[in-house]
């Protein structure tokens, strides 16, 4: 709820300031991230491009506080992240919705189990009214016919339209996502990058997204391009 | 209540992780249904062979029991002298005595011709001897000399003595060598100890078993008035009397034959670790399947970490997966329990059966095996790093 406040207090989603990163101990430590600073406004939607293991994943998983920060500044909605402790890093991420690059759905629930994983971690909702928010978040993603269905069954676009519900349904105020439309065709790909757009607009919800693929680079408001583990400077 | 429950219902995970692989949950529940029954079986062959020990000693009808301080157990009576019976007569709360042989002779089976170890006891046919309230007639036909009463819970191996007695035939054998004629059944029930019983009369006892000393008896039955206090009773009998004998109550008889086959035998100790081996089969059945399950799903534990859920909830969500195999798995096993006892209790008449309390003791052992599984199982969850996933 704290987290809430200081997100509206018109903080940055992302405040990164000095961020390194390293892999490893000793003589095979290896350093991944050079002194990145970089920021996220709410609202916006950034692309984060460049060539594989420049540091993208890293830097997401670091703003994801699913890794422990090492050195230098990150602040995600309003939480310093550095020296944070392990539950303030857990309840931070019911606040980030996160979109895997796989769709990392499970196996044994049907879609509208997967997205009620997602809205369960909502707080004084009832079991009946957290099942109708993601029913509508599903409708939302277009897959009002496949709700009972089981992952298994589902093609590739659907369990990525089924994770975005899922990520969606826990009213994130910052979605992460890592190359979302790897597995999928270019029509597909581009069909869900547009629908993350809107429906993260709508939502007022901030987008990370790091991405390869050339064609979906016009929906970001602004694109950052990473190499080698620094963010290279803005060329407009 | 129901208000908090609507509130902290969840899509239940578990629940849906377990039955969502049928094949896996099989496996699963037939593996702890094994477990489960070995305990069933051992536990329950352990109990019935202390029950089946003393399955003459509680039909005895007697307040009290003298007994020789030498006798260990059912299979080593040593004789006391009757005289004490007599002295013990003397007492004011005493109602009445019965002397009690018990040796056990080689029966010949009337149909194969082959020997077998009988029990056999020897009492007075006019004085009381078991509780059951038909056996005094019975016992008026072991007034005439060489008849006997033969137990048709026996084992087979002692022939088709009953079947033949009902079918109006004469039923005569060979009861350590000399002949002896079936005058009528009792329902005694074969014990550890003895496959068989039979009841004769005193006299023909001695006839059987010439070298026992005809003062000599094994246990004497002593009945007290209704209103006596056993405990102060059996004090002062105890003090009054020589110490060739030692007077018991009816309950430390029996105890006292059951422990005997606990402590002085292996049997306990053979069953109980049968039970052991069980519940360690089970477990590593349960870690197995909990592990691979647990191993199977780490990217979707992982991603449940990376949604916000506390590590906390994903251990509950394996903890709920052991209690409902626990109970999956102890359903079918107490079922199978219940069609195995009657299977034993058919075949070796051996008394056992399924008892609350045994019922209770296998499920929480049921229970503590798939939660210690469960346990361990969780320890591979520690793993699921959700940075991995990306």
């Amino acid at each position: 709820m704290k987290l809430t406040n200081n997100s509206q207090n018109n903080f940055s989603s992302v405040q990164i300031d000095g961020l390194s990163h390293w892999f490893g101990n000793g003589l095979t430590r290896k350093q991944v991230l050079y002194s990145v600073s970089m920021t996220i406004n709410p609202g916006e939607v950034v692309l984060l491009t460049g060539p594989s293991g420049c540091g993208k994943t890293t830097l997401l998983t670091l703003i994801g506080a699913l890794r422990r920060v090492q050195k230098g500044e990150l602040s995600v909605l309003g939480l310093q992240l550095n020296g944070s402790r392990r539950t303030a890093r857990q309840i931070l991420r019911k606040n980030i919705g996160m979109i895997f690059q796989g769709h990392n759905l499970l196996r044994c629930l049907t879609a509208e189990q997967n997205v009620q994983m997602g809205a369960d971690l909502l707080k004084g909702l009832s079991y009946r009214k957290r099942r109708e928010h993601s029913r509508n978040w599903l409708i939302e993603v277009g897959l009002e016919d496949q709700m009972d269905k089981l992952p298994h069954d589902l093609s590739g676009g659907q369990k990525q339209r089924v994770a975005i519900a899922r990520a969606l349904s826990a009213n994130p105020k910052l979605l992460l996502a890592d190359e979302p439309t790897s597995a999928l065709d270019s029509v597909t790909g581009r069909e869900i990058v547009s629908l993350l757009k809107r429906l993260a607009t709508e939502q007022n919800c901030s987008v990370l997204m790091v991405t390869h693929d050339p064609r979906i680079l016009d929906v970001a408001d602004r694109l950052l391009k990473m190499e080698d583990g620094r963010i290279l400077p803005i060329v407009e | 209540m129901k208000f908090s429950f609507l509130h902290s219902r969840r899509i239940p995970l578990a629940w849906l992780l377990l039955t969502r692989q049928p094949l896996r949950l099989l496996v699963a529940i037939a593996g702890i249904c094994f477990a489960g029954i070995l305990m069933f079986m051992q536990l329950g062959f352990r109990d019935g062979l202390f029950d089946a020990s003393v399955t003459v000693h509680r039909l005895f009808d007697a307040d009290l029991v003298l007994v020789s301080p030498r006798s260990m157990s059912s299979i080593s009576m040593s004789g006391f002298p009757r005289r004490r019976l007599v002295q013990v007569m003397a007492h004011k709360d005493v109602i009445g005595t019965t002397p009690v042989n018990w040796n056990f002779l080689l029966w010949r089976n009337p149909q194969t011709l082959s020997t077998r170890a009988i029990l056999a006891l020897g009492f007075e046919p006019g004085s009381p001897l078991l509780t059951d309230p038909k056996f005094s007639e019975k016992a008026q036909k072991l007034k005439n000399s060489g008849r006997v009463l033969f137990d048709d819970l026996s084992r087979e191996e002692f022939g088709p003595v009953p079947d033949w007695f009902l079918e109006g035939r004469t039923v005569e054998t060979e009861v350590a060598g000399k002949r002896v004629r079936v005058a009528g059944l009792v329902s005694l029930g074969p014990s550890f100890g003895a496959d068989g019983n039979m009841i004769t009369s005193r006299e023909t006892f001695l006839r059987l078993l010439p070298s026992t000393p005809p003062g000599s008896i094994e246990i004497g039955l002593i009945r007290l008035n209704a209103q006596a206090d056993h405990q102060k009773v059996l004090r002062s009998l105890s003090a009054s009397l020589p110490n060739d004998v030692k007077v018991l109550t009816k309950e430390e008889f029996i105890d006292f034959e059951k422990n005997y086959w606990r402590t002085s035998t292996s049997i306990g100790f053979i069953f109980t670790l049968g039970a052991a081996m069980g519940f360690v089969v089970g477990c590593v059945i349960v870690y197995q399947i909990l592990y691979s399950d647990v191993s199977d799903h780490l990217a979707e534990y992982a991603t449940l970490m990376a949604m916000g859920y506390r590590l906390q909830t994903l251990f509950g969500v394996v903890a709920r997966e052991g209690i409902f195999l626990a109970v999956m798995g102890y359903v079918p096993a107490y079922l199978s329990g219940q069609a195995l006892y009657a299977l034993v209790r058919s075949s070796t008449k051996l008394p056992v059966s399924m008892d609350p309390q045994r019922a209770c003791i296998v499920f929480f052992l049921i229970l503590f095996m798939c939660m210690a599984s469960a346990s361990v199982a969780m320890r591979r969850l520690i793993d699921a790093d959700p940075a991995d996933i990306f």
